[in-house]
Formats: C-alpha cells, structure tokens, sequence
C-alpha cells in the first residue's frame, strides 16, 4: 500500500488535524492524545468534508441510580471529531457514526518514520 | 478565527469560504453531470437579517421608519423581528454559522447575491427560489402594523435592488403580511407583476392562522387571476404552547416544522380552498416529507365518516393533497420502502420540488434526490427542476439543460 506523506512530527501538533489528497481520494488525519487517527474525508450523510469541522467531546447524560437525570456533560474520555455540513458525530478513536455505530468511516492506517508522519493510502 | 468547543479547546479555521466548504458538492454535481439537467432549489435563503440597513428604509410609514433605524448602531439591529429560542447552529457543529462573517466577497456586487451564486454553482443548482432568514419569524410580530411594514419594505429591496442584480438566477415568493388581508391584497396588487416572483409566501409561525378565514379569499383570488403561486413556509417556535413541555430543540424541531403546516394543510383541505381556487397552485415548504401520507390517512380516514363537516369537498382529502406542492427537504432519508410509499402518495413525479434550504443546518444536496433507487429517470428529472421550471417559467440555460426539458415535457420558456 502506498505511502502518503502526511506531516513532520514535530509540526503536528496535539489536537491538530491534517487532510491529505491521494488521487481524489481525502483522508482526514487527527493527532489526539499522542496518537494518530485517519479516516476518509467522505462523511456518511451526504458526503460532506467529515474531518474538516470541530472536535469536541462526546455529550453524556448522567443518571442518579434512582434513574432521575443530573443533566448534560461532556465526556472525559470521549472524543468526537463533526462533519461541518450537518454535524453528524463520528468517534475519533473508531471513526463510527456515533448516533448509528454500525456506520463507519472508512479507517486507514498511520505510521512514524523517524520523525515523519504517513498515511498508509 | 478559532472556533471554541468544550472547555475552551480551540479549532483554528481560516475565514469561511462558501465554494471549499461545498468542494465535495461540486464533486457530486460534476459525476452526476448536473450541469447538463436544470436544477431549481425552491427554497433557498439568505441573511436579509444581517442588511437590514439596506432595506428598512423602504418602509412606506415616517415613523415607524424612525423608530426602527435611527438609534440602533448594531448592524443586526435586534429588536426588529422577534427570534424564537433556538440552536441551529448546535454550538458552533455546524461551522457556517459562527465563521458568517468571515467569508470575503468582492465590493461592487451584493453579498447575498454573491454568496447565493457560489453555493448554487457548487450544488449545480441553476435558480434558487430566495427566501429570507430572520422574516421567517414576522408572523410572532406582536404589531401588525409593523409586519405590514417590514413586508413591504423587504419585498421592495428583494425587487428592485437583490433580484435585478443576481443575473436571472434568482426568483422569490414574497412575503405576505398575513395579518392584515387588505395589505397582503395590496402587496399581492403591487408587487405580483413584478420580475422574478412567483407568488407569495405565509411564515406559518404565528399566533393566530386561519387559512380559512373568508378575509383571505380575496388574496387568494388576487394570486390565482395572476397565475402566482402560494407557499406555507414552515419554521419553529418553542415558546408554541405546544412546544412548551419539550426539553431539547431537537423535539421542537422535528415537531415543529411539520407541526405549522399540518394545521394549515388540514385548515385549507377540510374547508375546500382547493375547490374554490384550483388554479392557485399551493407549496408546503420545509417540513419534509412523512408529514404527508400522516396527514393524508387521517384526513381520509375522518372524511369518509364526518363528510357533513367538510361539505366543499367533492373528493378525499389525500386527492386534495396531491394536487398540491411539497417541497423535498429536509427529506427524511431513513427507509426507502416508506419513502417510496411516501413518493408514491404524494405523486412525486408531479408534485415534489427539490428544495436545498440552503445554508441552513439541514440542507439538502440535488444528490439526495438523484440517487434514491426506485425513481425513474422522468421522476429525477422533475424533481430537480423540470416540474418548478414548468410552474415558474424558468428557462434552461444551455442546450442540455433545454433537450432534458423537452424529454420529459417540461420546457416551459426559452
Ligand atoms: S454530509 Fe456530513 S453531516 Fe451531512
């Protein structure tokens, strides 16, 4: 599989985002937490630019065990990366449609080559 | 700019540009060669919220004039149209709403009319059918005065200063003050000739609506000698007393724009304005589409036991609804066995305008509409703008565009 060159290492930044263009092909790749995720820029709505909109942590509602709901809060573990277009959710970590978690974006992988960054395309 | 998101995490954007944000829209269009097939979007909207500046001084009254532009430095001078609770924007998700203000467009031409050309030439889109954003709500105007005023002046400035300028791609059903029957009459008079409208259009928020109601028949009269087009343009409003238990925007919402025009639909239907005015073609705008076969069961399924209460009618209801106007979106995409009974009931073949709604939220692509499995080549082809380019007059705009047209019986100007 070809190798695609994404970014230098140290010019990608935690919480950053890059998309690169392999023929007419977009993957959208994310830098979270020290590692790397890489999905195809297609969002599964309407095909919208999905990698090029905000991260943001999923939105939880907590419960009391008496089921009597605490409100909303944002997720401490949970990230969540928003199609521009229409703001379909996908999780960052497994590129799901987080409101339909058996949709998913297609997944590509990422490798460090000393200290350069590449998308397996 | 940065966008903020939780906690203060920042996602730095550069300025918002309408054209590289729809770069995958394009992509569509060019596949799909939408260029050769002529797109109407029969509901489209613009920011005329944020130019109020450019057209308040067309309002008709000196003082009500004064009120509402002098002592206002803000350029969205709040306070003039009411606006509902409400988070479209599903803070800050959708990025066209906060990054607005950021996209640059040339000096010398109109920014609406500028902008409307980008995402249109981006979706393949040919004549958008204009709309305006904050007016959607002057039908919760507290002064009826006020939304006679504020019609007139908008519907003045989209005329004779936005249209004229947007190269023939635009057109517009304008806004009817529909509290007062004797100005909407008066508007309808004035402003019905005039180029690119194609009729008018009820903001169906509001307090009171009787469609029904005998002061209206003159309006509608008025509309149907002038070969004019009526449209319900759907909307929401949380503080509805129907509304008030909801929790979330997202039940307002979905509820909401079906809501308005489910009321309407049923006032017209049940008290036979269809009959009294069957040339008057009637649009229900922005409520999707599940709504219809809803409403047209229920309707049918009480007629055939309470006729005494509907003596106009000389049919079903459902025969009524289809002989009326709906346009696409937001198209409730979900299963394609209901939409396609769906499509069947509504005769989209014949009945269904594509719409984008364009920029809001839940815009729609020409996409969700050509590539559904189970319509025939004709039903695309009239969907996406074969069917309002017979009902608007709407000429194609290159040899292509003018031999689909012609395939499917729909080339209604040259
Ligand atoms: S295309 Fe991505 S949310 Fe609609």
């Amino acid at each position: 599989m070809p190798e695609k060159f994404v970014a230098r290492l140290d010019e990608f930044k935690d919480g950053e985002r890059r998309i690169v263009f392999v023929g007419d092909n977009e993957i959208g790749v994310f830098r979270h937490q020290g590692a790397f995720y890489a999905y195809s820029n297609f969002c599964l709505h309407q095909g919208g630019p999905a990698c090029e909109g905000l991260t943001i942590a999923k939105v939880e509602e907590r419960l009391r065990p008496d089921k009597t709901s605490m409100g909303l809060y944002f997720s401490e573990s949970e990230m969540h990366f928003v199609c521009p277009w229409h703001g379909m959710e996908y999780d960052m970590k497994t590129g799901e449609c987080v409101a339909d978690r058996r949709k998913k974006l297609k997944k590509f992988q990422v490798v460090q080559k000393g200290d350069e960054v590449y998308v397996l395309a | 700019m940065d966008l903020i998101a939780d906690r203060g995490r920042r996602v730095t954007v550069e300025e918002l540009n309408t054209t590289r944000l729809l770069a995958h829209a394009r992509k569509q269009a060019h596949k799909r060669g939408f260029d050769d097939i002529l797109i109407v979007d029969v509901d489209a909207h613009h920011y005329e919220n944020e130019h109020y500046d450019e057209f308040l001084p067309f309002m008709e009254n000196d003082v009500l004039r004064q009120l509402v532009t002098v002592g206002r430095s803000t350029r969205q001078r709040p306070g003039i149209v009411p606006i509902p609770t409400g988070y479209q924007d599903m803070g800050g998700r959708v990025t066209r709403y906060p990054m607005r203000s950021s996209e640059k467009t040339d000096q010398g031409q109109l920014r609406d009319v500028q902008l409307g050309h980008r995402w249109m030439d981006a979706m393949g889109v040919d004549y958008s059918c204009l709309f305006p954003t904050g007016m959607l709500n002057i039908g919760l105007h507290p002064q009826t005065e006020m939304e006679v005023e504020l019609c007139w002046a908008y519907n003045r400035w989209l005329t004779e200063k936005v249209m004229p300028e947007a190269g023939g791609r635009f057109f517009s059903l304008l806004c009817l003050p529909f509290a007062d029957p004797d100005a909407a009459l008066r508007q309808v008079e004035t402003f019905g000739g005039r180029k690119h409208v194609g009729g008018f259009m009820i903001t169906t928020v509001r307090a009171n609506i009787g469609v029904h109601d005998n002061a209206y028949m003159k309006v509608y009269r008025a509309m149907e000698e002038r070969g004019l087009a009526i449209a319900f343009h759907s909307g929401v409003n949380w503080s509805d007393i129907a509304f008030k238990n909801c929790n979330r925007f997202i039940s307002v919402h979905a509820l909401g724009f079906t809501w308005y025009n489910i009321v309407n639909c049923t006032n017209w239907v049940i008290n036979g304005i269809g009959e009294r005015f069957p040339g008057l073609p009637v649009i229900w705008m922005e409520s999707g589409l599940a709504w219809v076969p809803f409403l047209m069961q229920r309707l049918d399924h009480e007629y055939m036991l309470r006729p005494s209460e509907a003596p106009l009618l000389k049919k079903k209801p459902s025969d009524y609804m289809r002989d009326m106007y709906y346009s696409s979106q937001p198209m409730e995409i979900q299963d394609y066995d209901a939409m396609e009974t769906t499509f069947r009931m509504i005769n989209a073949e014949t009945q269904l305008l594509y719409s984008s709604d364009y920029p809001h939220w839940d815009f729609d692509l020409p996409s969700t509409v050509w590539d559904l499995p189970f319509l025939s080549e004709r039903a695309k082809h009239n969907i996406l703008g074969g069917t309002a380019a017979r009902l608007f007059k709407l000429a194609p705009r290159n040899e292509k565009q003018k031999a689909n047209l012609e395939k499917f019986g729909n080339l209604a100007a040259a």
